[in-house]
């Protein structure tokens, strides 16, 4: 028996909004890191089972995947990039620690 | 698909020799000739304009629909050639200092990166090129706010972008999929054909906006500007405010139009109507109380892009050609004000409007060069500000819509709002007595050039009427 694709739509819309609880309430940078990576791969769930369960003959859903996780992973490097500078400015990666701006 | 249907990208193609011939000779060049970098850049941007401008570029749907050029698209990328080209020469006296020195090709690289994006970004008929474009412009654009990556605000600045871009960039992704999921394409013109409306393409085009929302700084997705822009070297903030500002603003209108000027008008006009009128009076109140002349600029563009999008609501014609006129003259004011701040910045390290007390004293020229700004920038006739504003206005009520005179009328009351605050910085340069002012900057060749242009531009883009008329005939 093959599973309906709402339940997958109900863990993608699961994870990402895990990750927008995360991305709000947690306060290191890498933890956000993560929070926003769960939220980008919940929208490639989102694309795939669009795909695969409601037009199987096309491809554009597996396309537009496979360019999101290109993407991420280029996020990812810069974002890991600014926090290792920051790391060594400061040396930690709290987020309240980036509060030097406000007048 | 022949090789000879590839010149139909063009002006991608022939940015991406710029960018190349740009890399090979910040690899090569001997630490003599890699003075002669930002000329080099300079020149070589502009001589790519000029081809766009009269290379008889022709119009062309390439790649099953995917990318398009128009004669408007290819404006649009003039517009924010020129904006570029202004931003280079800025920079030139930047780039010279030490610590930039061994970092400058990395400058002109990425910030190329960035525009050859954009152009992608505003071709697109697909969502899938619209994103990779989106992306290509914001990634680069964060390293560009590390670059100096010792200062400490850079970093901040840096961190609190990049979180932003993904955010948004991923509430936007959401959207798509579910977009993607309703109508089965991803293509503009399907996606016109086969909307529906109902609660699922309703939340997915709200996502989409939102998304939209935190590139362009729109109330309520506004948090990160005054921070980033602050944060980043006052060069970098000047690119980001003017040129993906304008970038973005161009793209999401013609998205708007085609994938959404169907079935999806009622909902993006409705929830664009109250962003609006939240991002002009907002971005207004809030730089009421800015004394860091770079938030102070963050806040005035957060309502500038609000007026931008009184263009994008006309969803017409003439509000395509004033969108793409009111970019090009804000790209000259903002420019100017950012080129005057970053040259007071650079030579005596303050940021302050307070520290701009007395300052026509010692520095007329540039006090001047700000105040014309700021005149652009409120829209006081006859300078540029006052026509672009007036043909954003006219696009708007053009429609003849009632509720569209109700938001002209909220704007109109918002632009004497932002005569007050602009007019703030011109009384500090002109009025106050300061016992000791800033002491007489003494700028460069690159300084001047800059400033003198934009300023020229500020006097003559309104008065020089065939402007206007000339984006008209290609938008038309």
């Amino acid at each position: 028996m093959e599973i309906p694709y709402i339940y997958y739509l109900v863990v993608s819309g699961v994870m990402f909004f895990a990750g927008v609880y995360g991305f709000i309430a947690r306060r290191n940078m890498l933890a956000i890191l993560i929070s926003l990576e769960l939220m980008l791969n919940a929208v490639d769930i989102n694309f795939v089972v669009f795909n695969r369960y409601l037009y199987p003959c096309q491809l554009e859903g597996f396309f537009f995947t496979m360019f999101a996780i290109a993407i991420a992973a280029a996020e990812t490097a810069i974002a890991i990039a600014i926090i290792i500078n920051i790391y060594r400015n400061i040396k930690n990666i709290k987020s309240d620690n980036l509060d030097k701006m406000k007048n | 698909m022949s090789y000879a249907e590839f010149l139909g990208m063009g002006a991608e193609l022939s940015l991406m020799a710029v960018i190349i011939l740009l890399f090979i000779y910040d690899t090569f060049a001997s630490s003599k000739a890699g003075k002669y970098l930002p000329i080099t850049a300079i020149s070589l941007l502009a001589i790519q304009t000029l081809y766009l401008a009269f290379g008889g570029i022709q119009e062309a749907l390439l790649f099953g629909g995917m990318y398009s050029t128009t004669s408007m698209s290819n404006v649009a990328k003039i517009v924010l050639n020129i904006g570029t080209i202004l931003v280079f020469i800025q920079a030139a006296s930047w780039v010279k200092e030490d610590d930039m020195k061994i970092r400058r090709g990395e400058y002109y690289v990425l910030t190329l990166i960035t525009l050859l994006g954009m152009y992608f970004m505003m071709s697109a008929q697909n969502f899938l090129l619209f994103f990779i474009g989106l992306e290509t412009a914001s990634l680069p654009m964060t390293a560009l706010v590390a670059i100096e990556k010792y200062k400490e605000n850079s970093y901040e600045a840096a961190a609190k972008y990049l979180f932003f871009a993904v955010f948004s960039s991923s509430l936007m992704l959401l959207g798509l999929s579910y977009i993607y999921g309703a109508v089965g394409s991803l293509y503009y013109t399907s996606i016109a054909a086969n909307f529906a409306v109902t609660p699922l393409t309703i939340v997915a085009v709200v996502l989409f906006l939102a998304g939209m929302g935190f590139k362009l700084s729109l109330v309520p997705f506004h948090l990160w500007t005054a921070d980033v822009y602050q944060g980043a070297p006052t060069v970098v903030t000047s690119y980001l405010s003017v040129i993906s500002k304008g970038a973005a603003a161009y793209a999401m209108m013609i998205a708007l139009m085609t994938a959404f000027g169907n079935g999806a008008l009622d909902i993006w006009i409705n929830v664009l109507y109250i962003v609006i009128i939240l991002t002009i009076t907002i971005g207004n109140l809030f730089a009421i109380r800015q004394q860091n002349i770079k938030r102070f600029l963050a806040f005035s563009s957060i309502s500038q892009a609000g007026y931008i999008m009184l263009g994008v609501m006309a969803c017409n014609n003439y509000g395509a050609t004033s969108l793409l006129y009111y970019v090009l003259v804000y790209i000259f004011s903002n420019i100017a004000a950012f080129a005057v701040a970053g040259a007071i910045e650079r030579a005596s390290g303050k940021l302050n409007i307070n520290d701009y007390d007395g300052l026509y004293k010692t520095n007329p020229k540039l006090s001047v060069a700000m105040m014309l700004a700021m005149f652009s920038l409120a829209g006081i006739p006859p300078f540029a500000g006052f026509f672009s504003k007036f043909f954003i206005f006219y696009s708007a009520v053009e429609t003849g819509i009632t509720s569209m005179y109700v938001l002209v009328f909220i704007a109109l009351l918002n632009t004497i709002i932002s005569l007050y605050y602009y007019l703030l910085v011109v009384k500090a340069m002109f009025l106050k007595e300061n016992d000791a002012p800033i002491a007489t900057v003494k700028s460069d060749g690159y300084t001047k050039t800059v400033v003198f242009i934009t300023v020229a531009g500020i006097v003559l883009l309104g008065l020089v009427s065939w402007v206007y008329d000339y984006i008209f005939s290609m938008v038309a």
